[in-house]
């Protein structure tokens, strides 16, 4: 199995320790995985995003041109990456801040009110892990324990407190998910 | 783990005795991870921050003199800064580990990945008739795998060594597992393996001095003559490289670091519509490996070199191939990746007619 996929929003979003997590979480199940970041003026502001593989076999290019799955969290990103899904692909995209919805016909598309709902209850600090959630519901590239594990991980102990509440965001974002296309 | 922490981790394993440097993306957090790993708390590595490249550099001089294992780290435009005192150390016959996180050039240029520092790296970025050695890590696990190595070489060949990466395989993520645990060694045991280092001057030999000033043009040429000898030495020893998919290449693509991961991908995308393309990734770019890309020459149909600048190390391929089939050239410049279907469409336009 190989997925390749990448997650793109504004900087501050989460999308960088999103990636994080879901690559500790390949790496907690023994796959091979690459994370490859966005590093320049674009994380200190504007548009970031993270490239991650996950696979069963030694990954050859950590740089893409197509992607199984793109996740965008604002709609620079969208224009950007839409057209880069790989026929047959996901594209999970969040309807709070994305107006102008993806038009192709050839790929799933889904969609999730993440950051309204993270804003409603006053959990923006979550709105990665809802996301992460729902793409886990459509694309069950790990499991929710592995996620959990890679973010105990990845989280200084002095955040422990925080993992229901992450594990919870998770479960949420499963529910919130929906499909829009194919 | 990210490349640059890797670099800092396997520098404390391997022994290191001490780190000097100043802080340019993309390459901070390997004094970033060494300050957190606190070594002088553990194996005794000093971690120093200095008041400039130059500054480090030349602390990086002294500890090699004493037979430390010294090493530096920085990016393009604090490389430049370096070359000074990478020249005395080349000339002095000095080990060192130099960490060159390549960025998008010339000037202050990006802080977005490039190779465009090959011809400083290979072709002697300071004064005079030097060479390093240069290692160019495609992965995270050779960035901390290439840490070891380069202190053995430079060691080895009293000679620095320079570890050529840029800002993707310094900001990469990938799963590595760390070299083991190696001691520093005592005075004694430096006293031992490096003779000529200026640890003091016991009754018994006579007073080891540490130069590049040589005001003899006879003396000099002595000097350089058995530099080039050394040279010669390292080309005949120490060329490493690796192959994919190239026991019946028809057309070979010559790649280093992470542009040889993005080919490597463009080969296995050529390779599914039936192209007969393989992949050469020189790993040690001195010494070259132009005795292999010279074989490749007589059994393929052309050549494609895949580079984060303009051409530079397409010099060295077309001196392999000495005119025997055609090599081309594609990349991006200032700080631009080449995505795999790029590499593929550039092959098809330039190479597969």
């Amino acid at each position: 199995m190989k997925e390749e996929i990448i997650i793109s929003g504004f900087g501050g979003q989460g999308v960088l320790s999103m990636g994080k997590i879901l690559a500790y979480a390949g790496l907690l199940q023994g796959q091979e995985v690459s994370w490859m970041p966005s590093y320049g003026p674009e994380q200190r502001g504007g548009t970031a995003n993270v490239t991650v593989i996950l696979s069963d076999e030694r990954i050859s290019s950590p740089v893409l041109n197509a992607y199984d799955t793109v996740v965008v969290l604002n709609q620079p990103s969208l224009e950007r990456f839409e057209p880069k899904v790989k026929p047959g692909g996901t594209l999970i995209y969040d309807s709070s801040t994305i107006h102008v919805h993806p038009t192709r016909q050839d790929i799933h598309i889904y969609r999730i009110a993440a950051t309204e709902y993270a804003t409603a209850h006053n959990a923006s600090k979550t709105l990665n892990m809802i996301v992460l959630g729902g793409l886990l519901k459509v694309r069950p590239v790990t499991t929710i324990d592995n996620v959990l594990l890679g973010l105990k991980k990845s989280l200084p102990e002095r955040h422990h407190h925080l993992l229901p509440q992450n594990e919870q965001a998770l479960r949420t974002g499963m529910e919130l998910i929906e499909k829009i296309s194919q | 783990m990210k490349g640059n922490e890797a670099i800092a981790h396997a520098a404390v394993r391997c022994g290191c005795d001490g780190y000097f440097g100043y802080p340019i993306t993309p390459q901070s957090e390997i004094m970033e991870t060494l300050m957190a790993l606190k070594p002088w708390e553990t194996t005794g590595m000093v971690v120093l921050q200095a008041e400039s490249e130059v500054a480090a550099i030349n602390m990086v001089y002294g500890a090699a003199g004493c037979g430390k294992r010294a090493m530096t780290s920085s990016s393009s435009p604090g490389v430049s800064l370096k070359q000074e005192g990478i020249s005395y150390i080349a000339s002095a016959e000095l080990p060192c580990v130099i960490v060159n996180v390549m960025r998008g050039g010339p000037g202050l240029g990006t802080i977005q990945p490039s190779q465009a520092d090959y011809y400083q790296a290979v072709k002697g970025g300071g004064h005079g008739d030097y060479r390093l050695i240069v290692l160019a890590p495609a992965s995270v696990q050779e960035m901390a795998d290439f840490t070891v190595l380069a202190f053995d070489l430079a060691f080895k060949y009293r000679n620095p060594a320079m570890i050529l990466a840029d800002g993707i395989t310094g900001q990469m993520m990938e799963k590595v597992i760390l070299p083991p645990f190696r001691e520093r060694r005592t005075e004694e045991e430096i006293r031992q393996e490096c003779p000529w280092a200026t640890l003091g001057k016991p009754a018994s030999r006579p007073r080891n001095i540490i130069t590049s000033l040589c005001l003899q043009s006879e003396e000099m040429e002595r000097i350089n003559l058995h530099l080039q000898a050394k040279y010669r030495e390292i080309e005949r020893n120490e060329v490493r490289f690796e192959e994919f998919d190239t026991e019946d290449a028809e057309y070979l693509i010559v790649a280093f670091g992470t542009c040889a991961r993005i080919c490597q991908k463009a080969v296995e995308m050529a390779r599914e519509e039936g192209i007969k393309v393989g992949l050469l990734r020189p790993i040690t770019l001195f010494p070259f490996p132009t005795e292999a890309i010279k074989q490749y020459a007589a059994r393929v149909k052309g050549m494609l070199t895949v580079e984060m600048n303009a051409g530079q190390m397409i010099d060295d391929v077309r001196l392999a191939v000495n005119g025997r089939v055609p090599v081309e050239y594609y990349g991006r410049l200032g700080g631009i990746v080449p995505t795999p279907d790029e590499v593929l469409n550039a092959l098809k336009e330039k190479i597969v007619k």
